[in-house]
């Protein structure tokens, strides 16, 4: 808001009233700070975006090149050999099996992972007493911290060995569902990848989480418990659909993550020929864990091939944010304003 | 609207005149210390000391660049380190990241030479020559680093090595022998009980020389499938690299498996004493590799060498299941800097005091004839 003139102070005692003191008005001429300063943020966006663009040309010319090459459908096809060891130097791959792969352990990951993240922030924010709360936030960072690799060792060398009790009481009760049979041997398989990719965004989505379920507004909780709500019926009525939005997109971030977990799950799984259909028996590729393995031994077809992969799963991972934002805006929408 | 007071109209925005700029330069002052330094990715850099160990007896100055295989990168780093105890003012960098990025590197002129666990294929050499990496000639193999392939196991009640023939060998890799008391393996060893424990057979998914060795030897001497750096097998699962194929073995109940020797020692895992050509079984020990690599067919094409082990070869005392890795370097078209550099390293990593070294890293000495058959070419790099 300027002003040309500037405003009179009213002075005591009879005095005549002086103008105040110039201001300068809000909006100035550029000075030779500003054009630098400007000029350089301006820059420096121009820049990233040129950078990214020339990444993105870089890796889908080399992705190209490779999926001309192979003699076989890309999409549908099981092998990955796209150097032709197995061929005689025909180019042979495909990512259906590794997609799939990707996928599977992911939505585990998740499905175990979620529950146990967004229970973990309702504890902190609404049972636990303040001091527990702050130094369970606190533990729950530090899983953050822990580096990929070393959960890739934890559950190679410890979780692994223990899995096929679990694996077992699973088959015994769901086994009548092919995806949950297996041929008697447990371990290393998608279901146990799935528990350390679970382990690994509980921290993501339940530090996001809850941030959100901290902000519900306290006229709702309260509203809640006027209405004669008990805390399960007040989090159920106030906090969780207040935090929908939030926890959805927490939980959307989860799941990206686990799409691109690389060095863990290379450690955890052994891979088996062919589409795994089996997530309890021993066996089992992602994209990221295939990168990691045939990355140092690849020719030139195939670092390509293992690029164009990777632009795979790019596109995968675009695609299930915007299926899942769609989900939120549709509920949004229905829920009203 | 509610009045704004005095001071909130008085007030102007600070404006920190000389941050924006100290931000911008501090700013820039961190990128550029960013660029600058031009070290290579590499794993060991080591500096050397006076002469080399063979012809030359002064020792050539400068900077040797090499990549490739992580098989051979233990014997690799031990190399360089005695090196630079001779050879002053020679730096050798080896980055390990795998055989084929090595040749990928090699080929765009990054690295000197290669360090690569097969000898070049058609397709590599055929880039070789349409990148004219070696001027108007070819990339040569060089057999540098030997080593022998245990088939190491996790049977419930067993600590003894048991006797396992190619056949029944290549039988177990292919599922058609699933498990331990089955009546091949027994016949093989009498007087061991064998429990009926599923067998888990474990390979390398990424693709490994020890891998191709160990299909070769299976192939030549067990019907199975063509040697394959990326394991051809039917059965079983794939993990990535000796050290996981290890552990998998270690910790599966039935399970096994193939790595370098080293991986066996340092893992205490009991390994199998495998049939050779004549069907007699042979136990792995260094010296017992040795015999065998001793035999090998030295195929020299011009002055590319390759081993091609001689699996005909029956003595008891030679175990037939080894592995050899090459260094790949120009034969002729070499950059006139680093030839002085690449051949005296090369001398020095074939010479008797290198290869002596390579028996407590696990790995077995080149026999003699392939070392004079590689002095030759090393001499001839132009």
């Amino acid at each position: 808001m300027s002003s040309d003139t500037p405003p009179t102070v009213a002075e005591p005692e009879g005095q005549a009233p002086k103008p105040a003191p110039a201001r300068p008005a809000l909006t100035t001429k550029a000075g030779l700070g500003d054009r630098i300063f400007g000029g350089s943020a301006r820059g420096a966006a121009v820049f990233i975006l040129i950078l990214m663009a020339a990444i993105a040309a870089f890796l889908i010319y080399q992705a190209v090149n490779a999926i001309s090459e192979d003699k076989v459908n890309f999409l549908t096809s099981f092998t990955w050999d796209p150097d032709g060891n197995s061929t005689n130097g025909v180019p042979t791959f495909g990512i259906a099996a590794i997609a799939w792969g990707t996928l599977v352990t992911s939505v585990i990951g998740v499905l175990i992972g979620a529950p146990i993240a967004i229970g973990v922030a309702l504890f902190i924010t609404h049972y636990a007493p303040r001091s527990l709360a702050a130094v369970f936030g606190y533990i729950i960072d530090l899983l953050a911290a822990v580096p990929s690799v070393v959960y890739g060792l934890w559950g190679l060398l410890v979780l692994d060995p223990h899995m096929g009790g679990v694996s077992r009481i699973i088959e015994d009760v769901l086994g009548w569902i092919p995806l949950f049979k297996t041929n008697g041997t447990y371990g290393s398989s998608m279901f146990t990848a799935g528990v350390v990719l679970a382990i690994m965004i509980l921290p993501i989505v339940a530090a996001i989480a809850r941030e959100i379920y901290k902000q519900t507004p306290r006229e709702q909780i309260e509203a809640a418990y006027a209405l004669g709500a008990t805390k399960w019926e007040m989090i159920r009525l106030a906090v969780l659909p207040y935090g929908r939005n939030g926890v959805t997109s927490a939980v959307i971030l989860g799941f990206g993550r686990a799409l691109g977990e690389t060095i863990a799950v290379a450690m955890v799984l052994t891979t088996v020929p062919g589409l795994v259909t089996r997530i309890l028996q021993p066996g089992g590729n992602t994209i990221a864990a295939n990168i990691a393995t045939q990355f140092a031994d690849a020719f030139t077809t195939g670092r390509q091939a293992l690029i164009a992969s990777g632009m795979v799963l790019f596109v995968l991972t675009l695609l299930v944010n915007y299926a899942a934002r769609l989900v939120v805006r549709r509920n949004t929408r229905k829920a009203g304003a | 609207m509610p009045r704004r007071s005095q001071d909130e109209r008085d007030f102007p925005v600070k404006f920190q005149r000389y941050g924006a700029v100290a931000g911008v330069a501090v700013a820039a002052a961190l990128a550029l210390s960013a660029c600058g330094s031009d070290n290579n990715s590499s794993s060991s850099s080591t500096t050397s000391a006076a002469a080399s160990g063979s012809a030359a007896s002064s020792c050539p100055s400068g900077t040797l660049n090499a990549a490739g295989s992580t098989a051979q990168a233990n014997a690799i780093s031990q190399f360089t380190k005695d090196y630079q105890t001779k050879c002053p003012g020679t730096t050798v960098n080896y980055n390990a990241n795998g055989s084929g990025a090595g040749v990928t590197s090699f080929i765009q002129k990054q690295v000197d030479f290669a360090g690569s666990d097969y000898a070049l294929s058609s397709t590599q050499a055929a880039q070789v020559t349409s990148a004219g990496r070696c001027g108007s000639g070819s990339a040569v193999d060089i057999p540098a680093v030997a080593g022998a392939i245990a088939v190491i196991y996790n049977v419930p009640g067993v600590t003894t090595s048991l006797n396992l023939s190619a056949k029944n060998l290549a039988a177990i890799f292919d599922g058609t022998i699933t498990t331990w008391n089955d009546a091949a393996i027994a016949k093989d060893n009498p007087g061991v009980t064998l429990p009926s424990t599923k067998i888990q057979p474990f390979y390398r998914s990424d693709t490994s020389g020890t891998s191709y060795n160990f299909s070769n030897y299976l192939n030549n001497l067990g019907g199975f499938a063509a040697a394959n750096k990326a394991w051809p097998g039917k059965a079983g699962q794939g993990a990535k690299g000796s050290s996981a194929v290890a552990a998998k073995v270690k910790s599966t109940a039935g399970g096994i498996g193939y790595a370098e020797y080293s991986y066996a020692t340092q893992n205490n895992l009991t390994f199998a004493n495998v049939s050779n050509s004549a069907g007699s079984f042979v136990k792995l020990t260094q010296a017992n590799a040795s015999n065998f690599i001793a035999k090998a067919k030295i195929e020299k094409t011009g002055n590319d060498t390759k081993l091609a082990f001689d699996y005909t070869y029956s003595n008891a005392s030679a175990y037939p299941n080894t592995l050899v890795t090459y260094e790949i370097a120009c034969g002729t078209g070499n950059d006139s800097t680093a030839l002085p550099l690449i051949k005296g390293f090369l001398n020095y990593v074939v010479s008797d005091s290198a290869q002596s070294e390579l028996t407590s890293l696990g790995y077995v000495p080149l026999p003699s004839t392939v070392q004079t058959a590689d002095t030759a070419t090393i001499n001839s790099l132009s």
